[in-house]
């Protein structure tokens, strides 16, 4: 019998008002893995993470965590169970300076190897920023700061939405870089990104998604630039 | 000396002001809900204490002890039962349910208190004065009101800035769904902000009815004083209202002294002018 995945999607849809944005998605994520769901502007990359975070309602069922039905929980008790989301444009708080972020990221209160001293080591750029407003940041840094906010939550499952939207390749690298320490204690990682090459030589597998809809899937050394090409594009 | 004892009576008068506006501006900053009811549970609190005083036949400064807990309930369950369903993009639902509310509590206390005018009795405090110089005492109760306004505004202040509620308090204000993300209950953070401002709704309302007689429909015009404080200070920070409060208690004790029948008009005419040249208020939020 297969270990039960972390994260299983069954036949998710997705709603704005009238506009379906998800048509029966359904996905596994693997414990300790790097899964990247790529896909152009629109194709419901973003609603499927808000949905999986709770900010969007979906059917119970439809999302299982650990195995549990979650999909009809608020985000802030999904965010409790050890989901968290670092969302698309970082979304900081403005009101608070930077070690404020990070602090209220710990508000669900689970424990874990995460603390402030860990994600100053992780970037330290932040901990010389700590007391500056979060707003003051650079784009590169605020994606910093949203990722240790993240973590600080001691989560078991990290997404994270279009994390190089916005910022200088080399910013991106530097980013990426650090993935494997993220990853080190086996989080399970959802990555969220329209740049297809950063995707594949970080995740394991790979989800393609073309208008709501799954259109391929795989192992990411399994699969070709051309079928993802494919896939990405409708073509 | 004659007009420095009345602008010192001014400021004075002005802690209350700031104590109205403290807790309308600390709702309509984290969650966006302009509380029509305000002055009406500013009052409410008033009857309270009267209630508690009789009862127990204590010091209505004492009864505090009793007010604060019981109005900051009334704060938390009001939230959650009533206002947080109406909370949403549009602004006009709650400003509609709280108009309502303030109907209710003013019939309410006057089915229940008739309409006859009635007063805190503090004791001896009330006449005690401190003589400062020649022509210019200072009373011990608005002495007392001041600092209490003061006490208030900085302890907001500290909690805002250096306790984990004020941070959730803050981030929630900033983004009401990232806070989710965090695992931030809007409708726990909300109910914990209207007790707050009913904490604070009730110690000014104790000091008002030991200030002056209050009957059940004097609500609105406190409304009216606590929106024009927030609207002076601007919504930066608490130590602006307090300023606002302050600008506006003047503004009134200068009419006064001017002619009588000036003082109320003095204190608007003041507001709409700083309105008029400087509409984000004194100390407006940065961003």
């Amino acid at each position: 019998m297969p270990e039960t995945p972390i994260l299983e999607l069954r036949a998710l849809d997705a709603y704005y008002q009238d506009f379906q944005a998800l048509f029966a998605v359904s996905l596994r994520i693997e414990r300790g893995s790097i899964v990247s769901i790529v896909g152009a502007n629109g194709a419901g990359k973003s609603t499927l993470l808000k949905s999986v975070a709770g900010l969007l309602p979906s059917r119970d069922d439809a999302i299982l965590l650990n195995g549990q039905p979650i999909g009809a929980e608020p985000a802030f008790r999904i965010a409790a169970r050890g989901i968290a989301l670092v969302p698309e444009g970082r979304k900081l708080f403005p009101s608070l300076t930077v070690e404020e972020n990070l602090l209220i990221g710990a508000q669900a209160g689970r424990s874990g190897p995460w603390t402030l001293k860990r994600i100053y080591d992780l970037f330290p750029v932040l901990g010389e920023r700590r007391d500056a407003p979060a707003t003051s940041l650079s784009g590169g840094q605020q994606q910093m700061a949203a990722i240790g906010r993240a973590l600080m939550s001691n989560p078991e499952l990290l997404l994270c939405d279009e994390i190089s939207l916005g910022l200088a390749p080399i910013v991106v690298r530097e980013i990426y870089a650090r993935l494997p320490a993220i990853c080190a204690d086996g989080l399970s990682v959802v990555i969220v990104e329209q740049d297809v090459v950063q995707a594949m030589r970080s995740a394991q597998h790979i989800y393609c998604l073309q208008e709501g809809r799954v259109t391929l899937s795989g192992a990411a050394g399994a699969l070709t630039r051309d079928q993802i090409t494919a896939a990405y594009f409708g073509v | 000396m004659e007009w420095l004892n009345t602008i010192v009576q001014g400021v004075l008068l002005g802690g209350l002001y700031a104590m109205f506006a403290a807790g309308l501006s600390l709702i309509f900053g984290i969650m966006r809900l302009v509380n029509i009811a305000h002055g009406d549970l500013i009052v409410l609190a008033a009857y309270v204490a009267l209630l508690v005083t009789e009862t127990l036949g204590i010091n209505p400064l004492l009864s505090l002890v009793i007010v604060i807990p019981v109005m900051a309930l009334i704060g938390y369950v009001l939230q959650r039962t009533i206002l947080n369903p109406t909370l949403g993009d549009d602004l006009l639902p709650p400003l509609l349910v709280t108009f309502g509310l303030s109907i209710i509590i003013q019939n309410g206390l006057l089915e229940l208190f008739t309409a006859d005018s009635r007063k805190l009795n503090a004791g001896p405090i009330e006449i005690a004065s401190l003589q400062i110089t020649q022509g210019l005492s200072i009373g011990l109760l608005p002495l007392l009101q001041f600092v209490a306004a003061l006490a208030v505004i900085g302890g907001l202040q500290l909690l805002f800035y250096h306790t984990a509620i004020g941070r959730a308090f803050r981030a929630t204000s900033d983004d009401h769904s990232t806070a989710q993300l965090m695992g931030l209950d809007n409708r726990h953070v909300f109910g914990l902000a209207m007790a707050l401002s009913l904490a604070v709704v009730a110690i000014a309302g104790v000091l008002l009815a030991v200030r002056t007689n209050f009957d059940p429909s004097i609500g609105p015009a406190r409304l009216i004083f606590g929106f024009e404080a927030v609207i002076i200070g601007g919504l930066g920070s608490m130590w602006g209202t307090l300023a606002g409060g302050i600008i506006l208690g003047v503004a009134q004790a200068i009419g006064a002294q001017l002619d009588p029948g000036w003082n109320l008009l003095a204190g608007h005419l003041v507001f709409l002018f700083i309105l008029a040249v400087r509409p984000q208020g004194l100390f407006p939020k940065v961003q």
